[in-house]
């Protein structure tokens, strides 16, 4: 404080400044805001309009999930996993499936395999067009991007709901196979769907790609190194797209994957661009699957017989199984003490461990970048916070 | 990929003191996991992170498992003697295994594509303040997943840059994923208290304050 009055401010003029200079400014953005993709918040400082700090904060949905997996039976917390992730109810289910099928030792019929990775594939498709249309509106193209993906993301859902009688939460898989058989009439309605896709993602890519704005608002926006990433589990379009060759359809190659031949598209710069691209260069190769997939499915019994899905007791072991979500590897480990409810029944979710470095890609951008980062990311709060 | 007995046999070599040990898993999934002590959890995960041939860079899972005390029955044949005669009696015996809290790692490579590899860390007992060594400083993907063991099963991970609680608000006091863990009994969330709901919270809650006479005035 200058309390000897004139000689000090003759030496040294005061500056044109603001009370606040040098200062953070923390705002909490969320939970209600209308970019954060469901209850997530944000513990922002911001020097100016730059990101200094940046702490995620979540659980508002949380309903421990995990704990009432443990006092229901094993076929009871199959409903519940579409819950998790709500777009993508399927590739739930098949996650969860494959764990308590490695954990039991159970064999699945060929024609089973086959409407799995249907499903999942469609899945894809679903989790992808509506993240791109999310992502657009995020950065201010309201509206028309949305519904242009949403048009096609509802022809899907129809398809999910004449199959399983949902659209979103399907409970379509159990363990050992597949709920019930495809309707008459329904793979030529998915092909149709399917042949047709195409020509939207064609319009799209236009609509998108050359866009100057969006070139403005997402190159060299939310770099991720290939190191952090991998250090950080990062998994999905994310890690691709920092050039990691990694998904657990190739390396893992469950269910029937090595079937079929697809390949595993890679980003370079690992920019907000590259994981937006990277979901349109995935959506065509979940097209070749699908052709690939419809055109093999053979006839046969969907369900092993052998398993009891009701009455089901898995001898007393564990087993961690994953699979290759559209928002990355998705994984249950189960523990079994031989009774009717696991031991330990826990999710491995990709949207939450996604999070972790998003305080690191925000840093040293501004505020509006850290929606469309955080867009990217492709979260989903029913997981993020189980 | 090398066997868990060659990870185990060279990670001791690696790491001078380490004690591992290894858990197998009866059941058909066979993935046996490696039981690590706490003095030397970092430098072990450090050589299965950097070992050329391991290359363990990818922590997939960590997640955390509360094993209570229990108590097996065991009938054991005895000798004995019953008036005088030596008799061979069954007879029933008590085992008490003490409970522990488990912090579980599933590691993965993503240069080698290999995996998993299953690392586990137990704390001698189910205290309140049970501590683990972090694996954060190894693999950042560590860094939520402790939170979250530390939130809902009360492990502290020494070493970790910010463990707070992570999906339970910060005043939550209790460790919800602890097989003990009782909901508490607390019904102020419930609007209107009927039935065994009333009985319960009459205990707990001082009875209201009779109104001013407000609740006689009828429409």
């Amino acid at each position: 404080m200058n309390t000897t009055g004139f000689r000090e401010l003759e030496q040294a003029p005061p500056r044109m400044s603001s009370l606040f200079d040098g200062e953070l400014l923390e705002i909490s953005m969320g939970p209600q805001h209308p970019s954060t993709h469901g209850v997530f918040r944000m513990n922002v400082a911001l020097d100016g309009e730059v990101v200094r700090k940046l702490k995620p904060v979540f659980g508002y949905l949380h309903r421990n999930h995990e704990k009432i997996g443990e006092n229901t039976s094993y076929l009871g917390s199959m409903p519940y996993t579409d819950r998790l992730d709500y777009f993508c109810s399927m590739t739930n289910n098949w996650a969860y499936a494959l764990s308590v099928e490695k954990l039991a030792g159970i064999e699945v019929p060929e024609r089973a395999e086959y409407l799995r990775v249907i499903l999942a594939e469609l899945t894809r498709l679903v989790n992808h067009t509506s993240l791109l249309g999310f992502l657009l509106s995020d950065m201010g193209a309201w509206g028309t991007p949305l519904m242009y993906a949403f048009r096609e993301r509802e022809k899907v859902l129809d398809l999910f709901e004449a199959l399983s009688g949902s659209r979103m939460m399907c409970d379509y898989m159990r363990f050992g196979g597949c709920r019930c058989d495809l309707p008459p009439g329904w793979m030529e309605r998915a092909r149709r769907i399917v042949d047709g896709f195409p020509r939207f993602l064609d319009e799209f890519e236009k609509l998108i790609t050359s866009n100057e704005i969006l070139i403005a608002r997402t190159q060299e926006v939310g770099k991720l190194s290939a190191e952090l990433a991998i250090s950080a589990g990062i998994t999905g379009p994310g890690l691709r797209a920092s050039g990691v060759n990694y998904d657990v359809r190739k390396v893992d190659g469950y269910g029937i994957y090595p079937r079929f031949k697809f390949r595993v598209p890679l980003g370079e710069q690992g920019d907000v661009y590259d994981r937006l691209m990277m979901r349109v260069l995935e959506l065509r190769e979940s097209l070749g699957i699908l052709h690939q997939a419809m055109d093999a499915l053979p006839e046969g019994p969907i369900q092993n017989p052998k398993v009891k899905i009701r009455a089901f007791k898995p001898p007393v072991g564990e087993a961690y199984g994953r699979i290759e979500g559209p928002k990355g590897e998705l994984g249950f480990y189960l523990i079994s003490d031989g009774t009717g409810s696991p031991y330990r029944y826990r999710v491995r979710p990709p949207s939450f461990i996604n999070l972790t470095i998003l305080e690191d890609m925000c840093l040293g951008h501004t505020v509006a970048d850290v929606m469309v980062i955080l867009g990217s990311i492709d979260i989903v709060l029913g997981e993020v916070d189980r | 990929m090398v066997s868990l007995e060659e990870i185990k046999a060279r990670a001791e070599q690696a790491v001078s003191g380490a004690q591992l040990e290894i858990i197998s898993n009866p059941g058909p999934a066979n993935q046996s996991s490696l039981l690590l002590d706490h003095d030397h959890a970092l430098a072990v995960a450090r050589f299965l992170r950097d070992d050329p041939t391991l290359r363990l860079d990818f922590c997939s899972n960590a997640t955390g498992v509360d094993w209570l005390d229990r108590t097996v029955k065991k009938k054991v044949k005895v000798k004995k003697l019953i008036e005088g005669e030596e008799k061979e009696v069954e007879e029933t015996q008590e085992e008490f295994f003490p409970g522990y809290l488990e912090a579980i790692y599933h590691l993965y490579s993503m240069a080698q594509k290999h995996g998993p590899v299953v690392v586990r860390l137990r704390t001698p007992d189910r205290a309140q303040d049970a501590r683990l060594p972090s694996l954060t400083p190894v693999w950042r993907s560590a860094e939520f997943q402790e939170r979250e063991i530390y939130d809902l099963y009360g492990i502290h991970f020494e070493g970790h840059p910010d463990l707070r609680r992570i999906l339970m608000w910060d005043e939550f006091i209790d460790f919800p994923m602890r097989k003990d863990y009782r909901e508490p009994d607390d019904y102020e969330y419930e609007p209107t208290p009927h039935d065994d709901i009333l009985e319960k919270a009459k205990q707990h809650y001082p009875p209201r304050p009779p109104l001013d006479g407000a609740e006689q005035i009828t429409a």
